[in-house]
């Protein structure tokens, strides 16, 4: 396994280094262990193949959060973008499946502009998504009258449930854009511009790189990447339910990019890692449930997942 | 002798495998200010940190008032008797100037409450002993720096120090407020206070202190009373060179005046006016030559190189490259017209430090490596690998962070990060603070050289640097230009003297009855 | 001369600078309170008695007073430089256990929520304070615990806890004075208590300096800066744990599911209110207008009654939105 570091290791010699950049894999080992030993029908096709597919949504959108906080920002709008998604789809889809996606998708892209247009007049990233999450829920209930419509499209239902050589298409999908993230924070001038904007502004602007530019793209990338997930969740459920389609999503796709190691304070991104730590809060559920301990203790093992994370990533700051 | 009121003593401090502090002993008496000078990375603030418990010595002991002490921290080293006043004044900017002053130690009611009046009526008491008149419930940030370092002091003193410590005081004071700071020095000193005062400026030693100690490479190399101890030798201790070479060389690294010729001036700056700033500033730049802006510490001199550059917005004024007029201007539009800056803070608005080296030299030029938005990495291998060898910069390998390297290779990479653009003009606001004497003397020397290949320069930097290295020289004085020196007329008299012909008319430097 | 008027036009004094930034000034102070004022005459001239009328004002006062207990921590929390993301989540646990609790009587039924809202608190601070870790992925941890532990007590929301009606605490609870609600007036005393400790005391005072330049500065003054920090996590989760009582007493149970996004609400409060997110700055008396006015627009967005409940959201997150603008505006507009 080769992990895309993007921006290497910061951490001075003789400190430990590897365990925020690795410990995710480390915990995921672990667990994984502990279920094929003492979890049965764990390692079966049918439960690994479940799991790949629930996390699915929640690693699209980790990866949108992911490049948003390497910027030194942060996106809580993307549970409220998901659900103006699922809304926008049933009132379309009169014209055909790719339309009323297109729709969505550019819904989602207009909330990522306004949310991009206000971190880059200045506004702190926190209350400037803060406000679409609150007014972003609201749309979509008012878009969908606050009800939930069943969906029997088939398209849509491919989407959500459908397979390309035995691999789901949501976990596919998942697959694909964090290899484009990580192709495109590599290779592409963008992916440079935004770990330099995250790494330190004043030095982005005064290269004369366009940081507005950059901001507005990354909080669009990370709304698209949100519609998406919608459109999947939506699919996968044959129904589209403003109220709870990516009710609280944000919190799990900053729990997960954080535990992956990828740092707050931005300049650095983590690919795999993030996929990782998405997987590790899914685990984690499935583990709890199937040995009939209830999701509540998930939440609790999840918080103290976190807390180790961050715990372990303190040591690199130098203070 | 006096008794001392804190001594180090053979005190030695180990960060990696560098050796930061070496047996260092210092010993500071009542009512003496002691001067620690040494150039960057001499030790000098290893050497505070430890005498505040910031950080532990590896070795040695610290007497303070007779006693063998440890400190946990500043609060601990505070509580003793030892106060700090760092070069930024560290205080609680959005809080009220009184506050300021007494936090910590607020007085309270009998019922336990703050005492807002007494606060108030005490904090214009004791400003006032300082020279001080402001209206104490003024956020402290609006304040000029001069009244926060008085602020600091004041704290400091009513907090019964025995030992204040200033880190570089003066570094952001106009030149009445020194007059100011040298007074109130006086004041603590015959209060029985010890001084360690810490400094780059070589007259404020001889004006302020009794006693100067030299730090080099982690080791004390001098110590003694000021007036047994001459200018040059100081210089000579400092630098680690004999004195008769300091005088033959001069301090810098910089070569004869360069071939600037009749050329039209590649870059025109006309009038520039930024409120508060800049007051109708004009600057003209050649092919091949070196113009330095000479002046104090909010002079304007920063001001006008970033405004040169686009970095901060304009009141009014133009800005004309290559004869061109410009209507648009900023640090992106710049860079595209071959006018590049080199910006003073390195940490905060230089460097990415997460980034690579390869990375950060070419983040400038990412537009002009990049096709169909990818990097072409066999472009970019080759300027990085041209860049790393021609300016020497010392990297395990491309592929290291710029966080690791020390100053002096990151501003080669800052300078690298520019130079691959290929500039007409390049402004370097100062490049060599805070960098080793080798690496100053090879960015001395490459300015000297990329001057004589025909690139424009303008220069902020020690007036030294700027005797030495400049062709001409801009004196500024409270955001205007108080007088343009060119060839033989570049001089430190010549360039004190326009600087100075604003104390007498007084227009400058009452800040502290804002 | 130069310096000082830039320094002086970069930070915001109502005692200095010309008309412009006093009225900028006055802005940030006061416009909340401002709007509010505005906001309530519009209404009253739209709506008449069934916005003004005792009934409806009540309905406000009882809805503002829970949120207003948690943005007066939050409130503390912010100035302090920090920011408190579990406040809802405790909000609900610490309602399902004032139900569970009310099996000992109202010692119980407000003890054991406020000692274990306490104690996350305290952890929130510990790991903020002396961990010195963020604190938005700390309290985003505890925000994940404390709802589990809501949940795990409930039996995973199944059982609901009734508290006995003829509980001296659902008694209070219940009850007015005056015509106003007991809720109210203990949110209230809360508040006016909290102004004092903010403003007259010196904890309140390092609680400003903390948040200053990252503590760093307060640090370096010598101020006890972890433990302040964790004074003011405690006090946040005790605030929010004491509107989860109350809000339990007056439902008379606990639900689990309380409570979801108050601490966004909040923070949009505080905010709203002229507190800097940055922290160092701000004020109490903005909080309250924040509140009153996030209360005030929800309950006119009810009036109207062809509109659904989902126009409140919109319109809350369309006035954050708003305000911040505003501030940057002025901020803005100051620094040139």
């Amino acid at each position: 396994m080769t992990e895309p570091t993007v921006a290497g290791r910061m951490g001075t010699a003789g400190r430990v280094t590897w365990l925020p950049d690795y410990g995710v894999y480390l915990a995921l080992g672990v667990l994984l262990a502990f279920n094929l030993v003492f979890t049965p029908n764990f390692a079966t096709v049918a439960n690994l193949r479940l799991q790949l597919v629930q996390v699915a949504p929640v690693a699209i959108v980790a990866l949108g959060m992911a490049l948003v906080i390497g910027t030194e920002g942060i996106d809580l709008s993307v549970g409220s973008t998901m659900a103006i998604a699922a809304a926008l789809l049933p009132l379309y889809l009169g014209y055909g499946p790719w339309p009323a996606i297109a729709v969505a998708v550019l819904a989602g892209a207009a909330v990522g502009l306004v949310n991009g247009g206000l971190v880059a007049y200045g506004i702190q990233p926190i209350v400037a998504t803060l406000g679409l999450l609150v007014a972003g829920r609201g749309m979509a209930l008012v878009l969908a009258d606050g009800r939930l419509v069943e969906i029997f499209d088939p398209t849509l239902a491919a989407i959500g449930g459908g397979q390309l050589l035995g691999v789901p298409l949501p976990v596919l999908m998942a697959l694909t854009v964090a290899a484009a993230a990580g192709f495109v924070l590599r290779r592409a001038a963008f992916g440079r511009r935004l770990l330099a904007v995250g790494g330190n502004r004043p030095a982005a602007l005064l290269a004369g790189l366009p940081v507005r530019r950059t901001l507005v793209t990354v909080y669009v990338i990370s709304g698209v990447l949100a519609a998406m997930a919608g459109v999947l969740t939506t699919g996968r459920q044959s129904a589209s339910d403003p109220s709870f389609t990516g009710l609280l999503i944000e919190l799990s796709a900053i729990t997960a990019v954080v535990v992956g190691g990828t740092p707050l304070a931005g300049g650095r991104v983590r690919i795999l890692g993030t996929l990782m730590g998405a997987l590790l809060m899914q685990l984690i559920i499935a583990t709890v449930i199937q040995h009939d301990l209830h999701d509540s203790t998930a939440r609790m093992i999840q918080a103290a997942i976190i807390v180790a994370a961050v715990y372990a990533q303190r040591n690199r700051s130098g203070t | 002798m006096n008794e001392p009121v804190c001594e180090a003593h053979a005190v030695s401090k180990r960060f990696g495998g560098t050796l930061a502090l070496d047996h260092v002993s210092l010993r500071l008496e009542a009512g003496e200010a002691h001067a620690l000078v040494g150039e960057n990375g001499a030790g000098k603030s290893t050497l505070i940190k430890v005498l505040t418990g910031v950080h532990r010595p590896d070795g040695g002991t610290i007497r303070h008032l007779g006693r063998p002490v440890s400190f946990s921290g500043p609060a601990d080293a505070q509580d003793a008797g030892i106060s700090t006043i760092y070069q930024e004044v560290e205080l609680a900017p959005l809080l009220s100037v009184a506050d300021n002053l007494f936090l910590g130690r607020e007085p309270i009611t009998r019922l336990g409450l703050l005492d807002r009046s007494r606060l108030r009526r005490e904090a214009t008491e004791v400003l006032a002993r300082y020279g001080v008149a402001v209206d104490v419930r003024r956020p402290l940030g609006e304040l000029g720096l001069g009244i926060r370092q008085m602020v600091a002091i004041a704290r400091a003193v009513s907090a019964r120090a025995r030992l204040v410590i200033m880190d570089e005081p003066t570094s952001s004071l106009a030149p009445r407020e020194v007059d100011r700071l040298a007074d109130v020095i006086e004041v603590l000193r015959e209060q029985g206070i010890a001084i360690l005062y810490v400094t780059h400026k070589l007259d404020e030693v001889f004006r302020v202190c009794q006693r100067v100690s030299v730090l080099r490479d982690g080791r004390l190399v001098h110590t003694g009373p000021v007036r047994e101890t001459s200018r040059i030798g100081l210089v000579a201790a400092m630098l680690g060179r004999p004195v008769a070479e300091v005088r033959r060389h001069g301090v810098t690294s910089f070569g004869e005046a360069h071939e600037v010729g009749r050329a039209a001036p590649v870059l025109r700056a006309d009038s520039l006016v930024r409120a508060h700033a800049l007051n109708g500033v004009s600057v003209e730049v050649r092919p091949g030559e070196v113009v330095g802006l000479a002046g104090l510490l909010g002079s304007g001199r920063s001001e006008t190189a970033r405004a040169v550059f686009g970095a901060d917005p304009l009141d009014a004024g133009s800005v004309e490259v290559a004869g061109r007029a410009r209507r648009r201007w900023n640090p992106a539009i710049a860079i595209r017209s071959g006018v590049c800056m080199v910006p003073e803070d390195r940490k905060a608005e230089g460097v990415v430090p997460g980034l690579s080296v390869r990375d950060n030299i070419t983040l400038a030029a990412l537009p002009r490596l990049t096709r169909g938005g990818l990097v072409s990495r066999r472009a970019r291998d080759r300027i990085v690998g041209t860049f790393i060898r021609r300016l020497g910069i010392k990297v395990s390998s491309p592929d290291q962070k710029v966080g690791e390297l020390s100053g002096g290779n990151q501003q080669k990479v800052l300078l690298a990060r520019m130079l691959c653009l290929r500039p007409a003009v390049l402004i370097l606001d100062e490049p060599t603070r805070g960098i080793d004497i080798g690496a100053k003397a090879e960015i001395q020397a490459l300015i000297d050289e990329l001057a004589r290949e025909g690139l424009g320069v303008l220069l902020v930097a020690e007036l030294e640097e700027i005797v030495e290295g400049a062709d001409t020289v801009v004196v500024l004085r409270d955001g205007t230009a108080a007088g343009v020196l060119r060839g033989a007329e570049i001089g430190e008299q010549r360039i004190m003297e326009l600087i100075a012909a604003d104390v007498s008319d007084g227009s400058a430097g009452g800040r502290f009855d804002d | 001369m130069t310096t000082g008027q830039a320094e002086r036009a970069a930070l915001f004094s109502p005692a200095a600078g010309t008309g412009r930034t006093r009225l900028a000034a006055l802005a940030r102070r006061h416009g909340a309170a401002l709007v509010l004022v505005l906001v309530v005459l519009l209404g009253s001239l739209t709506f008449g008695s069934s916005f003004t009328g005792p009934g409806n004002l009540r309905a406000i006062a009882l809805d503002a007073s829970y949120l207003l207990l948690v943005a007066t921590g939050m409130t503390f929390v912010i100035l302090s430089g920090g920011i408190d993301l579990s406040v809802g989540s405790v909000l609900a646990l610490s309602g399902v256990l004032a139900a569970y609790g009310s099996r000992w009587g109202t010692a119980g039924a407000v003890l054991l929520p406020l000692a274990v809202c306490g104690l996350i608190g305290l952890v929130n601070g510990l790991l903020i304070g002396w961990a010195r870790l963020a604190p938005f992925v700390v309290t985003l941890a505890t925000l994940l615990f404390a709802r589990g532990l809501a949940f795990a007590v409930s039996q995973e929301g199944n059982q609901v806890y009734i508290i006995p009606a003829d509980l001296a605490l659902t008694r209070i609870g219940q009850a007015s004075v005056l015509g106003v609600g007991v809720p109210v007036l203990i949110a209230l005393a809360v508040f006016a208590a909290a102004g004092v400790v903010l403003n007259r005391t010196r904890f309140g005072l390092r609680v400003f300096a903390a948040g200053n330049g990252d503590g760093h500065a307060a640090e370096l003054m010598g101020l006890p800066v972890a433990r302040i920090r964790v004074r003011v996590y405690v006090l946040s989760s005790l605030l929010a744990g004491l509107a989860g009582v109350l809000i339990a007493a007056q439902t008379a149970s606990g639900l689990p599911t309380l409570g979801e996004g108050r601490e966004l609400e909040a923070i949009a409060a505080v905010v709203i209110g002229g507190t800097l997110l940055t922290g160092g700055a701000g004020s109490l008396g903005g909080t309250l207008a924040g509140v009153l006015l996030l209360k005030v627009i929800q309950n006119l967005i009810n009036q109207v009654g062809t509109l659904s409940s989902a126009y409140q959201q919109v319109v809350s997150g369309t006035f954050l939105v708003l305000v911040v603008l505003v501030q940057a505006a002025l901020a803005r507009r100051r620094r040139q």
